[in-house]
């Protein structure tokens, strides 16, 4: 295996091919940076152009700009509070707040810097173990997707607005509008008044645009007149990169945990990088001994929510190479690649390809170094974004969501949708709802349906409904870690009150 | 002044290249090829593999487009809005063309308002069980079906879609009850099947193909076996009247001009003959097909009488 390492790693530093992968990996950030345009598309655009290359060549570039785009998305998170893609929907939680506390170069070189991490973690697992973890990823059937699911859910005690009831509200909001077109399971077509576009449903990436950057838009603009678009203007040094990269250093913890979130929910085939940086964000707040932090600008959550999304990639890339089975859409699309230059997942890929799979694995490698070198040098220029007045940025942002949202599915419904959820945004960021806990509905809501009515039917058929979903060991897991996260919140003010009761006691014994 | 004269010839200069334009021969301009799916599905590479030969033969370039939504209804309902002028031309499969309008009432479009241009690959739908399963044939799985009815769970993917009905239909020629398990796509299904979540999985002959040491293919739903695994038997020859198969073909816009479909059909079908392209498609698990416009819409009409009444007799 160690020859087909140095085989691969010297195929990727081949002048050529090297010039590929920077060019991938840049091309990457622009796809993943740009709010409609999807790794998946970046990867689609670029197929085509490995036709004629040599087929480690064709692969190395695509490694980039899978691994480009898993870091790209977060620097409109950062900055705008939009995500690029909906996998960095957590970083907008901590980077936006950064940004407008004059930090966003901080936000910037944490993502870059924990987006290398978690994906040169992720790829030392797939080069080390995919086989086995193939098969285990195969274990995660519809009950495990149905408790996922549920778990995710729980995150909304986390990102909190301060209001259960409310946040309560939006979630539901955002289950209600995942239910709009067709139906998982009996392909009924609803709520799509009429409307037959709205038969594929919300698009994701539309209702981010909608729920999370319009009523930023409208609130810079609105009443305020606000002359930047945050309070306090950004000073990019070389400082800042220095420190916060030895800032992560100090979090060993963090960071490799976020990895291995990332990893095991990328390899687990369906759910996708935007279920691992929301989890991965609620663990970090839940662990860290300054939970209050979290949500108000730390680059900790940043962290946590890119190493994860970013150890996504290579995670989905597990059974993709070893079973053909796609982990995310992107993965897909590789897999067609691989098709069309004849190579088929599987063992084989592994022994007679093994030279060309193993520069597309290290071709990934290197790609994770390249995101830190130009996330950091790039922070200098993408921070300064933000220092534009706002009479030039609020409409040049404004034109770039209306193309983001015609962009995703060429379609002009949906830019009507993404500028009704913006007024519904701003309105309800007035009453002080949180846009995340609809975000969330909406992505999950799906996984719960199709997993629950999956094990319903499949559980009939056994004999035992609640043996097929409950007494499984994923999902005997999966049901503990919701019952905790649920009763979490009840325990963490319960060791507040103690804390508080011995130091008032402390005080006493003076 | 000097602007206006600028102007004035740049006018003059549009209106003599745009004039005979109008009367110049099809095509003389970018054709837009929409895959009404994600990126990465067996339509896009299909799209993709035509793409540069298409330019060839065409002359002109093709540019690939992605409508994905409603298990392809939103690409199809797209289609017919285009103008019939042979500019916009879309991937369309079987069954899904049919089995939308009849199942969704509404489904955006009408299958007769698909102008079929050709069909170039089929791919057969089979029944399969893991190896080391205890059905070894299919006569097995009807007898234990038909004493244990409902316990057999089938993955498939989607409802309304091709092995939704090729289950319905199964059923009924066997007069058997089974539980069919809709996943969201045939990767989902394979996944799912593959961890033993179900029982037995109805999938494409690419996915058969590409996991047969895994797993054991009862019958596939073809007139003659299946090329690339020639000893599975077909539901026909075990006495189920049953052909289930995906067909990815492609489409223009209703009142497209019969001359710009005839250039179109002679581009895809001299791309179905080509050796090295059948050669990929047969190794992959797929079979290639050459069906002309005409026979893709008699195929279509066939198709529809075949499933109307199942439909009708299933959705409650």
């Amino acid at each position: 295996m160690f020859d087909s390492v140095f085989i691969g790693l010297e195929q990727v530093f081949q002048l050529q091919n090297l010039t590929f992968l920077f060019f991938g990996v840049f091309m990457g950030i622009i796809f993943g940076a740009l709010p409609g345009l999807t790794a998946t598309m970046g990867l689609a655009l670029l197929v085509p152009f490995t036709f004629t290359m040599a087929p480690s060549t064709g692969l190395i570039m695509l490694a980039g700009i899978y691994v480009g785009a898993m870091y790209g998305d977060s620097i409109p998170a950062i900055l705008i509070n939009t995500p690029g893609t909906p996998a960095a929907i957590a970083t907008t939680f901590d980077g936006f707040p950064l940004s407008q506390k004059g930090m966003a170069q901080h936000g910037l070189v944490a993502a870059a810097f924990s987006s290398s991490y978690g994906s040169l973690t992720a790829n030392v697992v797939l080069a080390l173990a995919a086989p086995p973890l193939a098969i285990a990823s195969l274990m995660f059937g519809p009950p495990e997707y149905f408790w996922l699911a549920i778990f995710g859910l729980t995150i909304i005690s986390t990102i909190s607005s301060g209001s259960i009831f409310k946040d309560l509200l939006a979630g539901t909001l955002g289950l209600m509008l995942s239910t709009i077109g067709m139906a998982p399971i009996g392909g009924d077509v609803r709520l799509t008044f009429g409307f037959t576009d709205l038969q594929g449903g919300v698009a994701l990436i539309v209702a981010l645009i909608g729920f999370f950057c319009l009523p930023e838009i409208l609130n810079s603009v609105i009443g305020q007149r606000k002359r930047t678009y945050t309070a306090v203007t950004v000073k990019p040094s070389f400082k800042v990169i220095r420190e916060v990269i030895v800032d992560l250093f100090k979090q060993p913890v963090l960071m490799l945990r976020s990895s291995a979130i990332g990893t095991v929910i990328g390899f687990a085939p369906g759910a996708g990088g935007n279920i691992a940086s929301m989890v991965s964000y609620n663990e970090a707040a839940r662990w860290d001994k300054h939970p209050e932090e979290f949500g108000k600008g730390t680059i900790k959550g940043v962290a946590a929510s890119e190493a994860a999304n970013s150890a996504m990639a290579p995670g989905s890339l597990i059974p993709l190479l070893t079973l053909g089975i796609p982990g995310s859409p992107p993965a897909a699309v590789i897999l067609g690649a691989l098709m069309l230059h004849g190579l088929r997942p599987g063992a084989e890929l592994f022994t007679t390809h093994a030279d060309i799979t193993f520069s597309f694995i290290m071709g990934l490698l290197v790609a994770a170094f390249l995101v830190t070198i130009i996330g950091s040098f790039g922070s200098f220029f993408f921070a300064r974004i933000i220092n534009i007045p706002s009479r030039f940025l609020a409409p040049g942002i404004l034109f770039m969501t209306v193309l983001g949202s015609y962009a995703i599915r060429n379609s002009m419904l949906d830019v009507w949708i993404m500028f009704v959820f913006g007024i519904i945004g701003y309105i309800s960021s007035k009453l002080k709802f949180h846009p995340a806990p609809i975000v969330l509905g909406l992505i999950l809501g799906p996984f719960a349906e199709e997993g629950l009515v999956q094990s319903m039917l499949a559980g009939k058929a056994s004999g035992s409904v609640v043996g097929y979903m409950v007494f499984r060991p994923i999902s005997l897991v999966l049901i503990s870690m919701c019952v905790l996260s649920a009763l979490w919140p009840v325990f963490a003010s319960w060791r507040a009150k103690k804390r508080q009761a011995l130091v008032v006691e402390g005080g006493a014994n003076d | 002044m000097k602007n206006m004269t600028h102007l004035f010839i740049l006018f003059l200069g549009t209106l003599i290249f745009a004039v005979p334009s109008v009367f110049a021969k099809y095509p003389n301009r970018p054709i837009t090829y929409q895959v009404p799916f994600n990126p990465g599905g067996q339509t896009d590479v299909e799209a993709r593999r035509q793409q540069p030969r298409l330019e060839k033969i065409l002359g002109e370039k093709v540019m690939v487009q992605y409508k994905p939504g409603g298990g392809g209804s939103i690409g199809w309902t797209n289609l017919i809005k285009q103008r019939p002028n042979g500019y916009f031309m879309s991937g369309i499969n079987i069954p899904h063309i049919i089995l939308q309008p009849l199942a969704r009432g509404n489904a955006g479009y009408e299958t007769e308002q698909l102008k079929p241009v050709a069909f170039f690959q089929a791919t057969p739908i089979g029944l399969a069980v893991m190896k080391n399963s205890k059905f070894k044939t299919l006569e097995d799985l009807v007898a234990y079906a038909k004493k244990n009815p409902g316990a057999i769970t089938c993955g498939g993917s989607g409802t309304w879609s091709g092995h939704h009905i090729a289950y319905l239909q199964f059923q009924k020629a066997a007069g058997i009850k089974m539980t069919y398990i809709p996943f969201k796509g045939a990767s989902p299904s394979v996944a799912a099947f593959l961890g033993r979540h179900v029982t037995t999985l109805w999938g494409n002959s690419n996915n058969l193909f590409q996991h047969r040491e895994k797993i054991r293919v009862l019958a596939y739903g073809t007139e003659k076996p299946f090329a690339p695994m020639p000893n599975v038997p077909t539901f026909k020859s075990k006495g189920y009247n049953i052909l289930a198969s995906i067909d990815r073909g492609v489409a223009v816009p209703p009142r497209t001009p019969a001359s710009v479909i005839k250039t179109l059909e002679k581009a895809f079908l001299s791309i179905s003959r080509d050796p090295e392209v059948r050669r990929q498609m047969l190794a992959d698990g797929f079979i290639p097909l050459e069906m002309d416009s005409q026979q893709a819409a008699a195929y279509i009409k066939s198709k529809v009488v075949e499933w109307a009444p199942v439909v009708k007799e299933f959705k409650k």
